[in-house]
């Protein structure tokens, strides 16, 4: 029962609960015990609030039971909140030493958002430490394991969020994405992962990395879920002023129209640049199978070149890294988080840096290291002010590509996921795996990570990645849920149902 | 004091005049009174329970993000308006980093580049009638940080303090940075310019009503820089800039010690090093900051947690349709109105009395009387209590009806002060008081005629001399009646109902 359970999407399990075929408190000891049995292995959790999780999942069934309308269309659906978004009373540590142990006092817009439409939050999903990592192995906790192959990473800084979902520990989570963090992750454990507009989904509460790329956005095992999801945490939010004031894509809609797999009338673009060298050949492939079956399912497809993207890998290691230098500066030990050296001989100058020594790790230096750099006097404008340049070109090629055609694609990562420890002593090659997923979030656009199929030499998921303007992020919802039901289709089964047993 | 005395450390004033030209740049801060703070909907109020106005966004907590004060905007370019500046049609914010544990963010949220109002002017009035323009570089809209209170240092400051206490209420207060043009070519009268340029400014803040303007709470903070070259030079020497300048007579006094104290350094064969010095109340001297092994970057970039400020044209004309008679052009109208002579003027206006004064006359009572109530004798209350004369407990009104009962009078000038403190000390309004203590004239002519026949029947001798002539003996009576009426009686009516009877 308990394994039927876990395994059903969460449209599915909202549909049994309103009509009280399931109780929420049932659906969520499930997946408690399934995060019980399985977390040793995946790590996926840095918290579970199992008492929290009850106790929303119990006033859900007691509305239900009341003869109460459910507060929204997941209500009583268990979802893994990434832990870089505050949770009031439950710990955050945006998998850092530096907030071991520190307790928000407030709610991020999103965690509101969850609480009020009745969606049950299980616990705090593991991470890049402050989001900056593409394996989840710069986790201060220790790293997450993929589903597929717990030797290998779950991709990051969202590794936590995907490997929950492709573990069935949950069937929805939230991730942030800031160069890829919530596409490349999805794209590695064959899960569904959603980068909404920037500004589309609000950013109070989420523990900035760099502001002006973070955006919050739904991870699921379904396109619909991921869709059912983003229309509970999009919307305009008055404490974000980069929240955009206008109605939400209709993307639940989108999805739904999708799934007649039918798009006759979209055209599709292929970007150029994204293949070739530094590509898996299993990859390439299985992009070049999405790309044909989007065309028998109707869309034109055309070759599109944004000459400017070769930059946007380059100019993100600038912009990010100075906004990081200065996000991160408020971790000074004066009013939270860890505190080192307070011995009282110490000035607060040097308690500050011997517990931002301490607090953080390398991943995180290197970064504050080089936006330090980039925005001294000097090269600020060699360095950040280039990369800016940079940003507006990029915008620019995904303007006059969206002139074009409705969406773009390109594979998510150029990988499948890698081993543990394969790639951590040359952050280069780790930066590689968000080539792809860069653009978008430099330009501020909609996009999102599918699963295409599963590589060919190694048997791991392969990820498509579909782009959309701003504020049309229901293109890309419709085109991937097409895709994903002729897929389906074609395997006879949904797609992680292909996931060895744990 | 000579220029041999290498060991000087001031150098005498007219020498120092006589030697170099000073170059003088004032940055003022004034902190705004909107209801909530810059970036948050926390109360923004002085003082209150330490860290109990404080937010997740103020208190810079992980994840929380500033929403901008509209009313701040506002009054940023209503600032610049009545400073005379361009509105800037798009500005950003930038964030400046540097740590300092009162700064719960490690970056202030401020205006670099792109300030709202820039290139104006202020016309300001020495104390002799003459007018400078000074003019204004910009004006920038900022939040305050909080408060650090050093605990078991020498000097009150973070190095060598045991521990430090912090209170968050002030972080995010919305302020108005206002930075001069170089103030050249002024000689010795630079240290005056600086206090007339504070004081002109202070009084367009409070016409604009926009702050409150309290040097002594910090809601106005001054910060002079000053370099001097020496005569015939043209290029700027290396300047300082002395804060902790906490009143408009320690402007003056800082400005003046700092130029007494560089021209010494200079004719001495040194340099003067850029920095950051403290001015020292107590004995007027200023003193070195903290030594900066390197200077600072602050590492400035555009906020991109706030979207750019591009203040529509229609809405820039529409504030300026809202600012008030401004300072000049209302001293202007006093002068004129009220017949004032320039000195008057300035007495009425450095005793902060012209508001007073202005409702006072509203209330009825003539302009004359009104202002030497409150110029003179109020003041003086104001001086003894160390408190600003508007905070005195006396309205106007009150003020109007003590001159109207001295008109009809019924109270002599000598009670009329005693009625006044009385007020002062809380025991309620002018008749009131006058009825608790029983203090008006004696003008009942009925009561008075009796006390005086008393006196006459009781003196008869001096009555004959009276009738002989002798007026100045009525002295006696007049003394006998006042003592009999405890000093209420009107003394010179008495005087005019004896000399009735005596003829």
């Amino acid at each position: 029962m308990n394994s039927e359970l876990i395994k059903r999407t969460a449209a599915e399990l909202a549909a049994k609960i309103h009509t009280g075929e399931l109780s929420s408190v049932e659906v969520t000891q499930a997946h408690l015990d399934r995060i019980a049995k399985v977390d040793d292995q995946l790590r996926a959790f840095l918290h579970v609030d199992a008492e929290g999780a009850l106790a929303a999942a119990a006033k859900v069934d007691a509305d239900i039971a009341a003869g109460r309308a459910p507060s929204s269309a997941l209500a009583g659906v268990p979802l893994a909140l990434k832990d870089v978004l505050t949770t009031r009373g439950i710990p955050t540590t945006c998998g850092s030493k530096t907030l071991e142990g520190w307790i928000p006092p407030y709610d991020a817009t999103v965690t509101r958002k969850l609480r009020e439409a009745g969606v049950v939050i299980v616990g705090k999903t593991n991470m890049d430490e402050f989001a900056m990592g593409s394996s989840t192995e710069n986790s201060a906790y220790g790293p997450t394991h993929n589903p597929w192959d717990t030797t290998r990473i779950p991709g990051g800084s969202g590794g936590g969020s995907s490997a929950s979902l492709a573990g069935f520990e949950a069937p929805l989570a939230i991730g942030t994405d800031t160069g890829g963090s919530i596409r490349q992750p999805g794209s590695v454990t064959g899960t569904v992962g959603v980068k909404p507009t920037y500004g589309g989904v609000s950013r109070y509460g989420l523990v900035a990395f760099s502001s002006s790329l973070d955006q919050a956005g739904p991870c699921a095992r379904t396109v619909l879920d991921a869709a059912l999801l983003h229309e509970i945490i999009a919307g305009h939010d008055p404490l974000d002023s980069t929240s955009i004031d206008a109605p939400v894509p209709p993307v639940v809609a989108a999805a739904k129209q999708g799934a007649n797999a039918d798009l006759t009338g979209v055209k599709v673009g292929v970007v150029k640049e994204f293949r070739g060298e530094g590509y898996q050949a299993g990859v390439l492939d299985s992009f070049e199978a999405a790309v044909e079956q989007l065309r028998e399912l109707g869309a034109e497809v055309v070759e599109v070149s944004c000459p400017h993207f070769r930059y946007a890998l380059p100019a993100y290691y600038l912009i990010s890294p100075s906004e990081c230098s200065s996000n991160l500066a408020r971790f000074d030990a004066m009013r939270y988080g860890l505190r080192v050296g307070d011995d009282g001989t110490r000035s607060a100058e040097e308690v500050m840096s011997l517990s931002r020594e301490a607090g953080f790790g390398a991943e995180v230096k290197r970064r504050i290291i080089i936006g330090t750099y980039a925005l001294s006097s000097g090269y600020y404008d060699a360095y950040y002010g280039s990369a800016q340049q940079v940003r507006t070109l990029i915008i620019r090629d995904f303007e006059a590509a969206y002139q074009q055609v409705d969406v773009l694609v390109s594979p998510t990562t150029p990988t499948t996921a890698f081993k543990i420890g394969e790639r951590v002593d040359d952050p280069m090659s780790m930066y590689l795996a968000d080539l792809c997923t860069i653009p978008a979030n430099l330009a501020g656009n909609a996009a999102m990570s599918v699963p295409s199929g599963l590589s060919a030499d190694d048997g791991l998921p392969v990820g498509l990645q579909i782009m959309a303007p701003a504020l049309a992020d229901e293109r890309m919802y419709r085109v991937a849920a097409a895709f994903e039901t002729a897929r389906d289709a074609a395997a006879g089964t949904a797609f992680l149902n292909q996931i060895p047993e744990l | 004091m000579t220029v041999a005395n290498s060991a000087a450390e001031t150098m005498d004033y007219d020498e120092v005049l006589e030697r170099f030209d000073p170059v003088m740049g004032l940055e003022v801060h004034v902190e705004l009174h909107t209801k909530t703070k810059m970036f948050c909907g926390c109360q923004n109020v002085f003082g209150g329970e330490p860290n109990t106005h404080v937010c997740p966004t103020c208190l810079g907590l992980p994840g929380a993000l500033p929403v901008l004060n509209g009313v701040g905007v506002e009054s940023a370019i209503r600032i610049g308006l009545a400073l005379n500046c361009e509105i800037a049609p798009w500005c950003r914010f930038a964030r400046k980093n540097y740590f300092y544990p009162d700064m719960p963010k490690n970056f202030q949220t401020s205006q670099y580049d792109e300030p709202i109002a820039f290139d104006g002017y202020l016309d300001v009035v020495l104390d002799d009638g003459e007018m400078v323009r000074v003019g204004i570089e910009r004006a920038h809209m900022e939040e305050d940080t909080g408060k650090s209170l050093h605990v078991g240092g020498v000097t009150g400051r973070i190095h060598g303090a045991e521990h430090s206490l912090l209170d968050y209420n002030r972080a995010g207060v919305p302020l108005i940075e206002i930075v001069t043009k170089p103030i050249e070519g002024m000689g010795a009268r630079v240290p005056e310019v600086a206090r007339a340029y504070v004081t002109a400014l202070r009084e367009l803040l409070l016409a604009l009503d926009v702050s409150d303007v309290r040097m002594d709470q910090g809601s106005m903070r001054c910060d002079a820089n000053i370099s001097l070259m020496p005569k015939g030079t043209t290029e700027f020497g290396t300047r300082t800039e002395t804060k902790n300048v906490n009143s408009l007579r320690s402007v003056e006094r800082a400005v003046r010690y700092e130029m007494t104290r560089q021209a010494a350094v200079l004719v001495a064969g040194g340099s003067i090093l850029q920095e950051t010095r403290h001015f020292q109340e107590a004995d007027g001297t200023t003193s070195p900051g903290r030594p900066k092994e390197t200077s600072e970057d602050y590492r400035y970039f555009p906020e991109p947690d706030l979207v750019p400020i591009a203040p529509r044209a229609e809405w820039i004309e529409e504030l300026r349709g809202t600012l008030p008679e401004l300072p000049w052009q209302r001293r202007k109208r006093i002068q004129t109105e009220w017949n004032l002579t320039d000195e008057e003027l300035r007495d009425l206006f450095n005793t902060g009395a012209a508001d007073l004064v202005a409702l006072t006359v509203d209330a009825g009572a003539p302009v004359g009387e009104a202002r030497s109530w409150w110029v003179q004798f109020l003041t003086q209350q104001a001086n003894v209590r160390e408190i600003e004369l508007a905070e005195l407990p006396i309205t106007p009104v009150q003020v109007a009806r003590v001159i109207e009962l001295i008109a009809e009078g019924k109270l002599t000038n000598k009670l009329a002060r005693e009625v006044v403190q009385a007020v002062l000390e809380g025991e309620g309004g002018p008749d009131e008081v006058i009825a608790a203590r029983g203090l008006e004239v004696v003008s009942d002519d009925t009561a008075l005629n009796a006390a005086v026949d008393e006196a006459l029947a009781a003196q008869p001798d001096v009555v004959e001399k009276i009738r002989g002539g002798k007026v100045q003996a009525a002295g006696a009576i007049v003394g006998a009646v006042m003592k009999a009426t405890k000093g209420q009686a009107d003394a010179k009516r008495v005087r005019e109902l004896i000399l009735e009877r005596c003829q």
